[in-house]
């Protein structure tokens, strides 16, 4: 893998720390810390914090019965079973857990422009697909209604910030415009999660968005 | 540092009274950031009751190298929380080639429980209004683009303290 130069940001480590993030934006803050061991340890740091903010409450009183109701519950479960951890595959295992397998198995659909895409079920709060974009084709050109956060997982591209390779993550939001374009020589796979519709600038992918639920 | 003693006994030898302790100091704790997070007192009862046990259960899981037992704990907490409350999936990254299978380093998990001790001490230390913004992110209340402005906190100086410990174990097992 080559280094990854583009991270999650702070504000994201610490809201998929706190929870409060739509589950697509979790899958692709739990996929790049999979491949990122920089990230892994900001992410130890923020649990760090949300485990000071929970010590350091003031007790809340539990009813009598709580510790006897809880070693009834141990009583009925006692112990987790160790699960043997599953044959490595080729994406990272959160990732894994939404294909249902492996990049092999995922369901392409044709969006145009030789793109393909697999949008993963989640909860409604924001909408998680994966793209695969051939070697050296352009994306529509778009604006942002909120975060767009887009991880590649094989191959590059190119827009008006930077170059992103495998394992870096754009975190796009409203004041970003761009036109991402696949580099030459490997298509290019991507997770990307929104939590606000696109906005196009030409009409053709207007006319298209409600189609491909952008 | 006594209550990775107190985890290891649990893990070890299914100590009740090992395990009582860690209830009685934990369990208001866990129910108080609970009902903090909106959920009900009955409610936060419950799930109170259900981290606990599975403390218990994956007991075998801690690893005090990588955790305080109150970060592990905020953890199991925070996500029988988006699970209950919030009727969502939680993705989890891949786990690390490494297991708690592995003994660790007295020295780092010595050093990783200081870090986190003191990282609670200046969290506590910080002026109430900016202790106040990192409380509600973590109860839930802040959305991504309003954390986005808790995050320039001198939060980062605080989290280096635990970013030595965190480098200095990764790179030990690499
Ligand atoms: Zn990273
Ligand atoms: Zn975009």
């Amino acid at each position: 893998m080559n280094e990854i130069k583009h991270h999650l940001t702070d504000a994201l480590l610490m809201a998929y720390s706190a929870g409060s993030l739509p589950e697509g934006f979790n899958l692709v803050v739990a996929t790049h810390i999979s491949m990122c061991d920089e990230c892994r340890a900001r992410m130890h740091e923020f649990d760090t914090v949300g485990g000071a903010v929970m010590d350091a409450e003031a007790p809340e009183g539990l009813s009598d019965g709580s510790f006897a109701a809880t070693l009834a519950l141990i009583a009925a479960e006692p112990k987790d079973a160790i699960v043997a951890k599953p044959a490595k595959g080729d994406l990272p295992a959160p990732l894994q857990d939404y294909v249902g397998g492996n990049l092999a198995d995922v369901k392409w659909r044709k969006v145009g422009g030789g793109v393909r895409q697999a949008i993963l079920k989640t909860d409604k709060s924001a909408s998680v697909r994966l793209l695969h974009i051939p070697a050296g084709a352009q994306m529509p050109d778009h604006g942002h209604r909120g975060t767009e956060l887009t991880l590649v997982l094989q191959g590059a591209f190119k827009d008006e910030t930077d170059r992103f390779g495998a394992g870096d993550i754009e975190v796009a939001s409203e004041d970003d415009h761009h036109q991402p374009v696949a580099e030459m020589g490997q298509d290019c796979i991507c997770l990307a999660a929104t939590d606000a519709p696109l906005r196009f600038n030409s009409w053709i992918p207007r006319i298209a968005q409600p189609f491909l639920r952008i | 540092m006594a209550w990775v003693t107190h985890l290891a006994a649990i893990r070890d030898n299914q100590d009740q009274s090992a395990f009582a302790e860690v209830f009685g100091y934990f369990a208001p704790r866990v129910k108080a950031f609970l009902m903090k997070s909106g959920a009900s007192p009955d409610l936060a009862e419950d799930v109170t009751q259900e981290v606990m046990a599975t403390l218990w259960r994956k007991a075998h899981m801690f690893d005090p190298a990588k955790a305080s037992v109150s970060t592990w704990i905020f953890t199991i907490a925070r996500n029988r929380r988006i699970d209950v409350l919030r009727k969502q999936r939680r993705p989890e990254p891949e786990d690390l080639t490494w297991g708690p299978e592995a003994e660790p380093d007295q020295e780092d998990v010595l050093a990783l429980q200081q870090e986190s001790a003191q990282l609670g001490e200046a969290i506590a230390a910080l002026p109430d209004k900016q202790r106040e913004l990192i409380v509600r992110a973590y109860y839930g209340e802040l959305t991504h683009s309003e954390i986005a402005d808790a995050t320039g906190l001198p939060l980062g100086t605080i989290k280096s303290r635990i970013r030595l410990a965190l480098d200095r174990l990764r790179h030990q097992l690499k």
